[in-house]
């Protein structure tokens, strides 16, 4: 890997929480679209530092789980705790704003803007010179378009996208899109990274890659990470601790070896003859 | 063979964004712009100047400002005719009230006023996209231009219920305004806005206001996620461009009409600016210059053309013949280039560019 890597000051930002600490705190919130209970009474925590996985079968309530935590969908009961602060309810720029990234399970990224502008679209709220020097691009907004422009170089020498840097997005395949729309969420300097199935639709080595910048967005830049994925050699491998939910409960919730060996578990994901 | 850009190194980001960052653009802009100020204005008879440049140029700029919101922001409007009223109508208050500030003052300046306005008739675009939206600057369309008819002060009181440019005076003692004025004094003027206003434009687009903009049209809940606020971001493209409207309105009215109706707001020319954007290309500023030169020029080129050839047709028909050929464009690039002129011109210069090996 690239030796200037090791310099990248890419890190989440101090807010006096120790390793271990916990850093996001869900308290039996429930989320329910009509009649249908997305989200039943459920609880758990990440801790700082951690690679926390959420598990479960489709229509598990994983995605709402994520939508809940970003401020997407407002729960109608239960209280999330963000770094101590807690909240019922808060707009998407407002978890933005308070460290929260997120990828999407369908690649979400902006199609007619090119790989650079798309990750420079995560430094979107660390950028605040105003609007007249905007307009003029002159002085204080172009310094800091090429302060952030050196940003973003790095999370693209990180993410080993050079050679598209000018590319616009629409044209990528889909190994590369799933990775510049890591690089956007990585750009935002997150504390809390929320991956919706980083790795489906990938081939094995596109999904060994995958991990391995997980891993090492974890390890080097210190960003805690949540993530959803449906193959579980790759959870069982690169998770610190695992969640299921099944229909919306939490059924299980430990290290990926409690969970591989919890009866529910293993009845929700090969059935169970009733 | 002509236009390279290997062998052009950047050695700073500072460079590698830059507006131009291949030598034969910076060349290519330059003689155009070198040709606009030199060239245009002495070497070209009146009608040239009055009938042709002066009005591409001020709806050159109307197109811009309908792309930065429905290019680059993502938000249909079909209230840019009369958004530019807005502007017009300003103007000719500022001017009555103040009469001894230069006219070019006031013309700027009447650009916040239909930015104004611009982001009162914005603010449905927080709950509604799209189709219904363009309904609701209809809406803006046909109440505007019922002010413009039913409130006598606007005119002041005119019996004619017209607004006339007055004759002013500015930069010496030259005549600005007014039937008095020479051609080229007014397309010096409205180069001048035209190319500091496009300029000033480009580089909210390339920065991060711009790149707003485009989050919200290409995916607006991921924008939202990222922490980019919908209110803000999409008012101030509805303040931008109707700013825009409102000045090549106001240059419309005093520089090109001279006198103006409010039926010269009417639904025809936010239908025209509309097309101008389309076929120029959504989201592209050079398009917008494509698009309105297009649009503009095609009934001129159609009128002194056809009896070149030996087509001898009325004024009426060629009239027809150039709407039923920007209708048939345009439903054209809609299906097979919604990116218009401009993807056309961008795709001329990456051919250009790897020539004469098309796979390298």
């Amino acid at each position: 890997m690239n030796a200037r890597i090791q310099h990248v000051e890419l890190h989440a930002d101090d807010d006096g929480l120790n390793p271990g600490d916990v850093m996001l705190k869900v308290d039996n919130v429930s989320l329910s679209f009509g009649g249908v209970k997305a989200i039943s009474d459920i609880s758990f925590d990440i801790l700082k530092g951690e690679i926390r996985a959420i598990i479960g079968p489709n229509g598990a309530g994983k995605t709402s789980m994520l939508n809940v935590i970003n401020g997407f969908y407002h729960p109608q009961e239960g209280v999330i705790t963000f770094r101590g602060k807690a909240r019922s309810r808060m707009q998407p720029y407002e978890a933005a704003a308070s460290g929260i990234a997120r990828t999407f399970q369908n690649v979400a990224l902006f199609k007619g803007m090119s790989t650079l502008d798309n990750i420079m679209s995560g430094r979107t709220l660390r950028m605040h010179k105003n609007f007249f020097w905007q307009v003029l691009h002159f002085g204080p907004a172009r310094n800091e378009e090429i302060e952030h422009r050196l940003k973003v170089e790095e999370i693209i020498d990180f993410l080993e996208i050079q050679h598209i840097r000018k590319t616009p997005v629409g044209k990528l395949p889909y190994g590369l899109q799933k990775r510049v729309e890591l690089g956007r969420a990585l750009a935002m300097e997150p504390d809390l990274l929320l991956l919706d199935e980083p790795m489906a639709g990938m081939n094995l080595e596109e999904k060994e890659d995958m991990s391995r910048f997980i891993l090492d967005v974890n390890s080097q830049m210190g960003t805690t990470i949540a993530l959803i994925e449906h193959d579980m050699g790759v959870v069982m491998d690169i998770s610190d601790r695992v969640v299921v939910l099944d229909y919306g409960r939490k059924i299980g919730d430990g290290s990926p070896e409690d969970v591989k060996n919890n009866q529910d578990v293993i009845d929700a994901y090969l059935g169970v003859s009733h | 063979m002509l236009y390279r850009e290997s062998g052009q190194y950047k050695t700073s980001y500072d460079a590698d964004q830059a507006i131009f960052p291949i030598r034969e653009d910076r060349i290519g802009i330059a003689i155009i712009l070198a040709v606009a100020v030199f060239v245009i204005p002495w070497f070209s008879s009146d009608f040239l100047l009055s009938s042709i440049m002066i009005p591409f140029l001020i709806l050159a700029l109307a197109t811009i400002g309908l792309n930065v919101l429905t290019g680059y922001a993502g938000q249909l409007s079909l209230g840019t005719g009369a958004f530019m009223g807005v502007g017009a109508y300003a103007c000719y208050k500022l001017t009555t009230i103040f009469p001894d500030v230069n006219i070019v003052v006031h013309i700027l300046l009447s650009g916040i006023f239909s930015a104004g306005i611009g982001i009162v008739f914005g603010l449905p675009s927080l709950r509604i996209k799209g189709l219904y939206l363009a309904v609701t600057t209809l809406a803006a369309q046909f109440f505007l231009e019922w002010c413009f008819i039913r409130i006598p002060w606007l005119y002041n009181y005119n019996a004619s219920g017209a607004i006339e440019v007055p004759e002013r005076r500015g930069f010496g003692d030259l005549i600005v305004t007014g039937p008095a004025a020479s051609p080229i004094t007014r397309y010096y003027i409205v180069l001048a806005i035209v190319i500091v206003l496009t300029l000033l434009v480009k580089n909210i687009v390339r920065g991060r206001i711009g790149r707003q903009w485009m989050m919200i049209r290409d995916m607006d809940i991921a924008a939202e996620l990222i922490g980019v606020r919908p209110l803000w971001a999409k008012l101030s493209a509805f303040a931008v461009s109707s700013y825009l409207a409102g000045v090549s309105g106001a240059m419309f009215v005093f520089f090109y009409l001279g006198a103006a109706e409010p039926s010269a707001f009417a639904i025809a020319l936010s239908f025209q600016i509309l097309f101008m954007t389309i076929l120029g290309g959504l989201g592209s500023l050079v398009g917008s210059f494509f698009g309105a030169a297009f649009i503009w020029a095609l009934p001129i080129v159609l009128r002194t053309g056809l009896p070149a050839i030996g087509v001898n047709v009325g004024a009426e028909v060629v009239f027809h013949v150039a709407q039923m050929v920007v209708g048939a464009l345009i439903i054209l690039f809609l299906i097979v280039e919604p990116h218009g002129l401009a993807r056309l011109w961008s795709l001329g210069k990456e051919k250009l560019r790897v020539w004469p090996f098309p796979y390298a």
